[in-house]
C-alpha cells in the first residue's frame, strides 16, 4: 500500500498537528515526525485552510482531516482528539503545524504520560530559560496567564500557551467530549486540573516561528487576556465532568 | 376605553396573532417562542388593566409610573436577547461537532476507502 495509509493507524501513539494556513511549514513538520517518534501515527487537522495546507501534509506522509470550515484551535485540536478516541490511541501528541516545535522534544513528553507521572505533559520554554524572544506585551501576557494558571491549579505552569503537549488514553477521552474552542490551549490546563487530571511541564526548547503568522495581534490580544480568565474562572465553578458521568 | 388604550390592545392582539401564525406555518418553533408569548401577554394586561403598571410602579416603588413600563420594557427585551445568545451558543456546539464529524467521515471515505476495497474487510471489521 501506500505510505500515505501506512502513516494513518500505525503505533500506539498518534501526533496531531493542528494546521491552519501552514502550507510553507506543515510539510517539513510532518516530515520531521518519523525521524524522532518513529512507528507514531501522524493526522494533520487542515482548520479550513485556503492555502495548499492539506496537500502539503498529505504529499509530506500524513493523513489529513479535513474542515469544511474554520473552527480555531480548539475545534480543531478536539478533531484529532476524537480521531484519536477512536482509533484508540494510548497518547496524543500535540505539535503545531507552524514549525515552531521541533519533534525532536517530543520524546521526553510521551515518556512522561507513559511511565503515569502525569495524565498531561506540557513542553514549557520557560522552566530552563528566561522569558525572552517575543515582544515585551506578549511575554507579560504569557506570565500574567502562567500566573493565574499556577495559582488557580495550585501547581507550576510557566508555559499556558505552550502548543507542544502529550496526554494519555483517559485525557484523549475526556477532549473528545470537552474540549474549549477558541484560544483553547491554557483553559484545556484548567479544565484538566478541575476534573482531578495531572498535569506536568517539562523543559523544551522552541524555535522562531518558521512561517506564517501568529493568530494574535493586538486586538486579540485584548480578547485573549479577558476571555482566557474569564473562562478559566467560570470552568472552575463548573460542575466537574467527571462527576456527571 | 381611552383611545390609546384601543390603540395599546390592538396592537397586542396583532402581535399575538403574528406570532401564532409564525408557529403554525413552522417559522417559529414553540420552545423559541415562549419568551415571545409571555412579552405579548404581559402588555396585553398592561394595556387592558390601565391600573396595572401603577401598582406595580407603586410596589416597586417608582414614583412615575410610565418609567415602571419602560422598565419592564427593558427587563423583557434583556430576557429575550440573553435566550438568543444562548441558542447562538447551542448552535455554535453543534455546528463545531458536524463539522468535527464531516472532517473524520471524509477521511474514512477518501483515505481509508481504497485501502478496505484493495485490500480485505478487516478494516471495517474493527470499526
Amino acid at each position: 500500500m501506500s505510505s500515505v495509509h501506512d502513516q494513518c493507524e500505525v503505533g500506539r501513539d498518534l501526533v496531531i498537528i493542528p494546521a491552519h494556513n501552514e502550507q510553507a511549514t506543515v510539510g517539513q513538520v510532518v516530515r520531521r515526525v518519523p525521524e524522532h517518534l518513529a512507528g507514531a501515527g501522524i493526522i494533520v487537522v487542515d482548520d479550513g485552510s485556503t492555502d495548499a495546507t492539506g496537500r502539503v501534509a498529505r504529499e509530506a506522509g500524513s493523513c489529513v482531516l479535513s474542515l469544511p470550515v474554520n473552527l480555531g484551535m480548539g475545534g480543531a485540536m478536539q478533531t484529532g482528539y476524537l480521531y484519536a478516541a477512536k482509533r484508540g490511541y494510548d497518547v496524543a501528541i500535540q505539535i503545531d503545524g507552524d514549525g515552531q516545535h521541533d519533534p525532536s522534544q517530543a520524546g521526553a513528553l510521551i515518556d512522561v504520560v507513559r511511565s503515569g507521572r502525569a495524565n498531561m505533559a506540557i513542553g514549557s520554554r520557560y522552566l530552563a530559560q528566561r522569558r525572552k524572544g517575543s515582544s515585551f506585551p506578549r511575554r507579560l501576557g504569557n506570565a500574567f496567564l502562567a500566573r493565574y494558571l499556577s495559582i488557580v491549579t495550585r501547581s507550576r505552569i510557566t508555559d499556558p500557551t505552550s502548543g507542544l503537549r502529550a496526554v494519555n488514553r483517559r485525557v484523549i477521552e475526556f477532549y473528545a467530549r470537552e474540549y474549549p474552542i477558541d484560544y483553547p490551549e491554557p483553559e484545556a490546563i484548567a479544565v484538566l486540573w478541575r476534573n482531578g487530571f495531572r498535569v506536568v511541564e517539562v523543559p523544551v526548547t522552541m524555535r522562531e516561528r518558521q512561517g506564517g503568522r501568529s493568530s494574535i495581534d493586538a486586538l486579540r490580544a485584548c480578547y485573549y487576556m479577558i476571555k482566557v480568565p474569564l473562562a478559566i474562572a467560570v470552568g472552575l465553578l463548573r460542575r466537574r465532568e467527571i462527576d456527571r458521568e | 376605553m381611552s383611545r390609546v388604550q384601543v390603540l395599546s390592545v390592538v396592537a397586542c392582539l396583532a402581535f399575538l396573532g403574528w406570532m401564532f401564525q409564525l408557529m403554525r406555518s413552522r417559522r417559529l418553533k414553540e420552545q423559541d417562542a415562549l419568551v415571545w408569548l409571555a412579552t405579548g401577554l404581559l402588555l396585553l394586561a398592561f394595556a387592558l388593566k390601565r391600573d396595572l403598571i401603577d401598582q406595580f410602579g407603586r410596589a416597586v416603588g417608582i414614583a412615575y409610573s410610565p418609567t415602571a413600563l419602560l422598565l419592564v420594557l427593558v427587563l423583557l427585551l434583556m430576557a429575550i436577547l440573553l435566550h438568543f445568545s444562548t441558542v447562538i451558543s447551542t448552535l455554535t456546539d453543534r455546528t463545531v461537532r458536524l463539522a468535527q464529524e464531516l472532517a473524520l467521515l471524509r477521511h474514512d471515505v477518501e483515505d481509508a476507502g481504497p485501502r478496505a476495497d484493495s485490500q480485505n474487510e478487516s478494516v471495517v471489521d474493527q470499526e
